[in-house]
């Protein structure tokens, strides 16, 4: 999308940030509930065809601008804007992977036309959050197939009018052997096996389904999940949940900044005993948003260079991407904690218009979500071959 | 060489199958091999073969198969002569 169409874009959606999604967010949080609101103001305004591209009828966004407003919403509802980031993730992967099949481009617009939502199911008992190995396979006869997987969390599950599902190519393929599969509303039935009650992030509605299939073989994507999961899936993830991140620590440094501000107005001339902390938390914020604004820049030069499959298949680049996402998660909770202390009581509070509660609590997520300890010892492990030449 | 790269892979390939019935050109990815295994089989064949790999050869078109592993060993060794 051109640049001024985007700016346009996005005022309408701050304003309907403004109006509809943070004055339901926390109610949201408190019930844990679907934010309905949220989803009615991305309909509105076409957002859930954002990176689809314009051939097919979507909105054609690049991953800066999908980042940009991943954050904007982040801002008003983490967890509206974790279920659009998540969104966005399956929708880039059928239209980078699979948009040459007749099926998934029809998909694809019915999508658009339809404002469809799109949920993933990689996750799986059984495999030590490993996304890269399956239990489940898809069992092939003829023109149909089937599969049954029990997932830990799906996030919006319940929400979903299809999901894109991870699972081995046939049942007795070896575990990392992985297919992406397309399920349609009618094609799966989901049994609710846990409850979604956790510290924050609890509007995403995440419990774990056990899935059951039956569907058209050719929703199967012919593309390994390997190379999706390299060239689209981890880096689009990683970038569109640092930004959603990055919506928190704004909205955390907004406040403090009011904060500081009402104090400095009361006593002109005198500095406020929060201004410095507040300097240190605006430094962090400004070196979370350059990293990730720099890693949306970059995979977009990747994408559209012709070598650039090349370097994103490198293990530098893994490293550099799975630091992102460590830097991102550790870097919104740093900063939602300095502007809690800037805040002081009225940011303790859970009613004051300072509270930095929800914030908190929804930030503190960001380091589990794919656990921070895990992403770092395989890069330790990459580590022992890369050279950083 | 092919042989001793078998032998590795055999090794620390974690591969669902046994190398000796792979083809030189079979992919190993598919055959079962995960990018942490991919690790280790790099460190053993460097170990092994007495070179380091670059970063630009850090990508699994140069690891996907017994050839294409063979064709990065020969490069690095004739750089190396």
């Amino acid at each position: 999308m051109i640049a001024a169409d985007f700016t346009a874009l996005l005022e309408q959606v701050r304003k309907l940030g403004v109006e509809s999604i943070r004055p339901a967010a926390a109610d949201v949080d408190r019930r844990s509930r679907f934010p309905e609101e949220s989803l009615a103001a991305f309909r509105k305004v076409r957002l859930l065809g954002a990176a689809i591209p314009a051939e097919l009828g979507g909105l054609g966004l690049t991953l800066p601008q999908i980042s940009t407003l991943c954050t904007a919403i982040g801002q008003h509802c983490a967890a509206s804007a974790m279920v659009f980031a998540m969104h966005q993730i399956q929708i880039a992967c059928l239209a980078r992977h699979a948009a040459t099949s007749p099926l998934i481009a029809a998909f694809l617009q019915e999508c658009v036309e339809r404002q469809l939502l799109i949920a993933s199911v990689t996750s799986e008992v059984g495999v030590g959050g490993d996304m890269r190995s399956s239990i489940a396979g898809v069992r092939r006869d003829g023109d149909r197939a089937e599969l049954e997987k029990s997932a830990s969390v799906v996030s919006y599950g319940a929400y979903a009018d299809a999901l894109l599902l991870t699972a081995r190519s046939a049942p007795d393929a070896p575990a990392n052997d992985q297919v992406l599969v397309l399920l349609r509303k009618g094609d799966y039935q989901l049994e609710q096996k846990s409850e979604w009650d956790t510290l924050g992030m609890r509007g995403t509605c995440s419990p774990a389904f056990q899935v059951k299939a039956s569907f058209d073989a050719n929703q199967v994507l012919e593309t390994p999940f390997a190379a999706i999961a390299s060239l689209t899936m981890v880096p689009y993830s990683h970038v569109v949940w640092t930004s959603a991140w990055l919506g928190i620590a704004a909205d955390a440094v907004a406040r403090s900044r009011q904060m500081v501000r009402a104090e400095a107005r009361r006593r002109p001339g005198v500095t406020p005993f929060g201004a410095t902390r507040l300097a240190h938390a605006v430094s962090l914020h400004q070196t979370m948003r350059t990293q990730i604004h720099d890693a949306a820049r970059e995979y977009e030069e990747l994408c559209a260079s012709p070598t650039g499959a090349d370097t994103l298949f490198s293990i530098g680049y893994a490293i550099k991407i799975n630091n992102l996402k460590i830097h991102g998660s550790t870097m919104v909770t740093q900063i939602v904690t300095e502007c809690l202390t800037i805040c002081g009581m009225a940011g303790y509070s859970n009613s004051s218009p300072f509270s930095m509660g929800r914030q908190l609590r929804d930030s503190l997520g960001a380091a589990l979500m794919i656990a921070n300890d895990r992403i770092n010892a395989t890069n330790a492990a990459l580590l022992l071959v890369h050279k950083d030449e | 060489m092919t042989d001793r790269i078998r032998d590795i892979l055999r090794k620390h390939g974690r591969l669902g199958v046994d190398p000796a019935t792979l083809a030189d050109d079979a992919d190993l990815y598919l055959a079962g091999m995960t990018s942490h295994a991919s690790v280790n089989l790099m460190l053993a064949l460097e170990g092994a073969f007495d070179v380091e790999f670059p970063d630009r050869m850090l990508q699994r078109r140069f690891f996907e198969s017994i050839a294409a592993i063979a064709a990065a060993i020969t490069e690095l060794k004739g750089e190396a002569a």
